[in-house]
């Protein structure tokens, strides 16, 4: 597990340098510090949802209007989002998301365990490409090259941040 | 008597209600002062018939429940610009907690008009839960959208018109009609990718 509040940091500072201007997020402790940065920045728009299925919708509508805009969500939430896909796969929109991973690597909460191993199968299925990171100096590439190849390759693409980064959370 | 999910009961008042295919356009008025998100079904049909391959709208045909939260994201990108969602009320009700994220996005030219014939006109016209007794205007007040209204008769129509284009939004308009058809569109022009092509270039001068 590394310190968040230097990957997060990290990870924040390259997506706004990649042109990324509106967040969307369904809280999660993996992103406490990127939803607190994306809030307290004026340069960019940052949006709390109901269900991480909005923000798919939502990153396509930004590209609609010619924004960038990237989905934070834990991998329970990947789940929910899985018709919503059709949107980014049928339209070939650009779509990036950042999911902080559970149910893998040394999870104590029975709950996580099954949508934590299926997020990987579930999200390729639909035609999402996955980027899992385990290490904190891969943060920041792993963003860029996901940026690139949403855009360039017009595809959905999701970042998997993985236990051993974000650590197990004992609960 | 209370009508059941099971047998699809015409309920008396739908009758007096107005035709989709005259009401739509009216409320709607000038398309062109909008940018435009549609929900799949009717309210695509509704769409495609104001102007076919308008390059203002973006039709939606499959992704129930997309166009509030897809309105969204473009108004967020572009503000100064009027978005205007169109949505039926199966497909509002399958994503309704998007009224939430709409009222705290803090967006004010953004309106949405819900086109509810209580049916689900897509795969059989089963009723949906609006012809049950659920209230879409009241729910969007719940959810905090500053402006909204419900429009059934003839004598609404332009208040209805004209708050779609307030810019003090967020606006719900709910607009109640009968259960006849949607216009059928002469050809079905709802290639998702040909569109977003068709309103990047609009809008934004390149694709």
């Amino acid at each position: 597990m590394s310190d968040q509040t230097i990957w997060g940091n990290d990870l924040y500072d390259t997506l706004v340098e990649e042109g990324v201007t509106l967040f969307s997020y369904v809280p999660d402790g993996g992103h406490k510090v990127m939803i607190q940065r994306s809030l307290d920045d004026p340069r960019v728009r940052s949006v709390p949802l109901t269900t991480e299925e909005e923000g798919v919708a939502m990153a396509a509508g930004a590209h609609l209007g010619g924004i960038k805009a990237v989905l934070l969500m834990q991998s329970s939430g990947a789940g929910n989002c899985i018709n919503m896909l059709s949107l980014v796969a049928n339209g070939q929109f650009p779509f990036v998301c950042f999911v902080t991973m559970r149910g893998t690597f040394g999870e104590e909460n029975p709950w996580q365990v099954p949508m934590g191993l299926a997020v990987r199968p579930a999200l390729e299925s639909i035609g999402v490409v996955c980027l899992p990171v385990e290490r904190p100096d891969e943060v920041a590439m792993t963003a860029r090259a996901a940026l690139a190849m949403a855009y360039k390759s017009r595809c959905g693409v999701a970042v998997l941040l993985s236990q051993k980064l974000i650590g197990a959370k004992a609960f | 008597m209370t009508p059941s999910a099971t047998s699809p009961e015409t309920n008396p008042r739908n009758n007096q209600r107005l035709d989709r295919a005259i009401v739509v356009p009216r409320v709607i008025g000038d398309h062109r002062d909008f940018l435009i998100v549609s929900g799949l079904a009717g309210a695509a049909k509704d769409v495609h018939a104001l102007e076919e391959g308008a390059d203002n709208a973006y039709l939606l045909g499959g992704a129930m429940g997309a166009a509030v939260p897809m309105g969204l994201g473009l108004a967020l990108a572009q503000p100064d610009r009027h978005v205007l969602v169109v949505t039926g009320d199966g497909e509002l009700l399958m994503n309704v907690g998007a009224l939430a994220t709409v009222m705290v996005a803090g967006v004010s030219r953004f309106s949405i008009l819900c086109v509810d014939n209580e049916r689900y006109g897509e795969t059989g016209n089963q009723i949906t839960h609006t012809a049950m007794g659920v209230d879409l205007a009241m729910v969007a007040r719940g959810f905090g959208i500053r402006h909204t209204m419900a429009a059934s008769a003839e004598d609404e129509f332009d208040a209805a018109k004209a708050l779609l284009r307030r810019t003090d939004g967020p606006v719900f308009v709910h607009l109640k009609i009968s259960d006849t058809p949607p216009p059928k569109p002469s050809s079905r022009s709802f290639d998702a990718v040909e569109r977003k092509l068709m309103f990047r270039k609009a809008l934004l001068g390149h694709v």
